[in-house]
């Protein structure tokens, strides 16, 4: 790790301006994937910036019926809360289903939705990989890349986002809120927060220099059956290959969205009319115009039988 | 600390230096691919928290995670060093009750936390019911994962207790099971090489049975 100065946050607002007084600077909170990334030297910040003393760790009902999630509510907690799991249960399945025990209990919901891509050329500081170095090239376009995205890649970089809670927040419509540096509150669409990689992928959401994530909010409660359902290598502890939330009427309506697949959580809301005429259906109209490589164009089928299945749970 | 076997003081003197390279011997040797920064100029912070009911003052480094401060500055071996990387568990202490990678945490981010080792929950004398049960189920084979299957297995317990469901629960609002099952999924942060799974899982049910 690179030397950096650290300091403890004293309010949202004093951590954004601190951050855009300190070029380089990092907010930390559950550090379970900064500190990672510190080691490798993939990530090297001067300036620390703990944001855990901060008041962001409650969860309290919106006027709307809704919930309100501090940004350093913990995925343990977030998962396990009785309200999340009565009401909001995709996304207590889709935490559940990501990293361990002992991650879950210290990476908190802004962390998530922050964290960084697995892609093997990203971690592997010998290799060339526009999103770690911009401009340096895409070593895993033509190289080792079953992992990565099928829809939405540019020619700079294929890589994908590893978050499972991000696929139910995106199903969810949830809102981030934030607070900048000049103090400033703003909320952003879950769709519209991560971003496509294009030719910049080392810009990955639409935080401004210094934005600080306070909170994620979801509206209210969404009826139907919530299903999260993650393919993967193994059984457990383990990034998606491909990931399905869903949340499914008895009508056979709904809506869903997938996550394996591309830069940032994939939805289409024009899929969605077509789930009533089955999974391969809104399969073929998610993946529009996808362009797999020879390694990874098995996620195609992945993701339609993955659909099917999920869309045949909710039936039963 | 004299140990009979070659081999293993060799195997602890390379361990001990690879974990030195984020802590007290190493600010020359990091600092020096960046610049021109020498020792003198790495930035340190004081940090004060309980380890096992002992409170501790330690000015460390702000990169020391909170592994090393426990190994190198405390000289609490038992919490082991594993990938270093939050993949393998072998780290795994309980901060404030909640087991959690200490590989993965800053030393400085715990001020006034109360961290607990393998150190912490019993002693040759006086095992902790884990540790014995370990013991009588053959739980291990070099024994490497141990400290932090015993500790990840104390908060997994505590998190059942509590509620809380897992990736194989099949309802989420139900209280959860204690099968082996759901013991495997909860425990799959913690990585045997040895392959001791299967008595790690038996040893873990005797305990969940008795208290439960």
């Amino acid at each position: 790790m690179n030397p950096f100065t650290y300091e403890r946050a004293r309010s949202p607002a004093q951590a954004a301006a601190a951050a855009a007084q300190h070029p380089g600077a990092r907010f930390i909170a559950g550090g379970t994937n900064l500190l990672d990334l510190m080691k490798l030297r993939i990530e090297t910040p001067a300036h620390l910036i703990d944001v855990n003393g901060l008041p962001l760790d409650q969860i309290e009902p919106t006027p709307d019926g809704g919930l309100r999630i501090g940004a350093l509510v913990r995925n343990t907690d977030l998962a396990a809360d009785p309200r999340v799991r009565r009401d909001h249960a995709v996304l207590s399945r889709a935490l559940l289903a990501g990293a361990s025990g002992q991650l879950r209990n210290k990476a908190t919901t802004a962390g998530n939705l922050l964290q960084r891509t697995r892609c093997p050329y990203f971690y592997d500081t010998d290799q060339p990989c526009n999103k770690r170095q911009p401009g340096s090239g895409c070593s895993a376009i033509g190289g080792v890349n079953r992992q990565h995205a099928v829809v939405g890649g540019s020619a700079a970089c294929i890589a994908t986002h590893p978050s499972d809670m991000a696929v139910a927040m995106r199903v969810l419509d949830a809102t981030v809120e934030t607070v900048r540096p000049d103090g400033q509150q703003r909320r952003i669409p879950i769709a519209d927060f991560h971003r496509l990689p294009g030719n910049t992928p080392q810009v990955e959401t639409a935080l401004e220099p210094g934005e600080l994530i306070t909170a994620v909010t979801l509206p209210p409660p969404v009826a139907g059956g919530h299903v999260y359902r993650k393919v993967r290598d193994r059984a457990s502890y383990a990034f998606a290959l491909v990931s399905v939330a869903a949340i499914v009427k008895p009508d056979g309506s709904g809506r869903v969205a997938l996550g394996g697949v591309a830069h940032k959580p994939w939805r289409v809301e024009a899929a969605e009319a077509e789930l009533p005429r089955g999974a391969k259906a809104v399969a073929n109209r998610l993946l529009a115009g996808a362009q797999p490589t020879a390694d990874n164009a098995f996620k195609l089928a992945l993701v339609e039988r993955t659909l099917g299945a999920v869309l045949a749970s909710t039936r039963t | 600390m004299a140990d009979p076997n070659d081999l293993l003081i060799s195997r602890r003197h390379v361990l001990i230096a690879g974990a030195a390279s984020t802590s007290v011997m190493a600010p020359p040797l990091e600092a020096a691919p960046t610049g021109p920064s020498t020792a003198a100029a790495v930035p340190t912070l004081a940090v004060t928290f309980t380890v096992n009911t002992q409170p501790h003052t330690l000015t460390l480094d702000t990169r020391t995670t909170l592994l090393d401060a426990l190994r190198e500055h405390l000289h609490l071996s038992g919490t082991k060093k594993g990938c270093d990387h939050g993949q393998c568990g072998a780290c795994t202490v309980l901060v404030d009750g909640r087991r959690i990678n200490s590989c993965l945490t800053l030393a400085v981010m715990h001020e006034g936390a109360h961290v607990t080792t393998i150190e912490g929950l019993g002693t040759p004398e006086r095992l902790h019911p884990l540790q014995a049960a370990f013991v009588q189920h053959d739980g291990y084979q070099c024994g490497y994962c141990t400290p932090g299957q015993i500790c990840s297995a104390v908060g997994m317990l505590d998190e059942v207790k509590a509620g809380i469901p897992s990736h194989v629960s099949a309802d989420l609002t139900a209280r959860p099971l204690l099968s082996a099952e759901e013991l495997r999924e909860r425990m799959s942060g913690n990585i045997c090489r040895c392959g001791a799974y299967s008595n790690i899982v038996d040893a873990i049910t005797e305990v969940a049975g008795s208290t439960a």
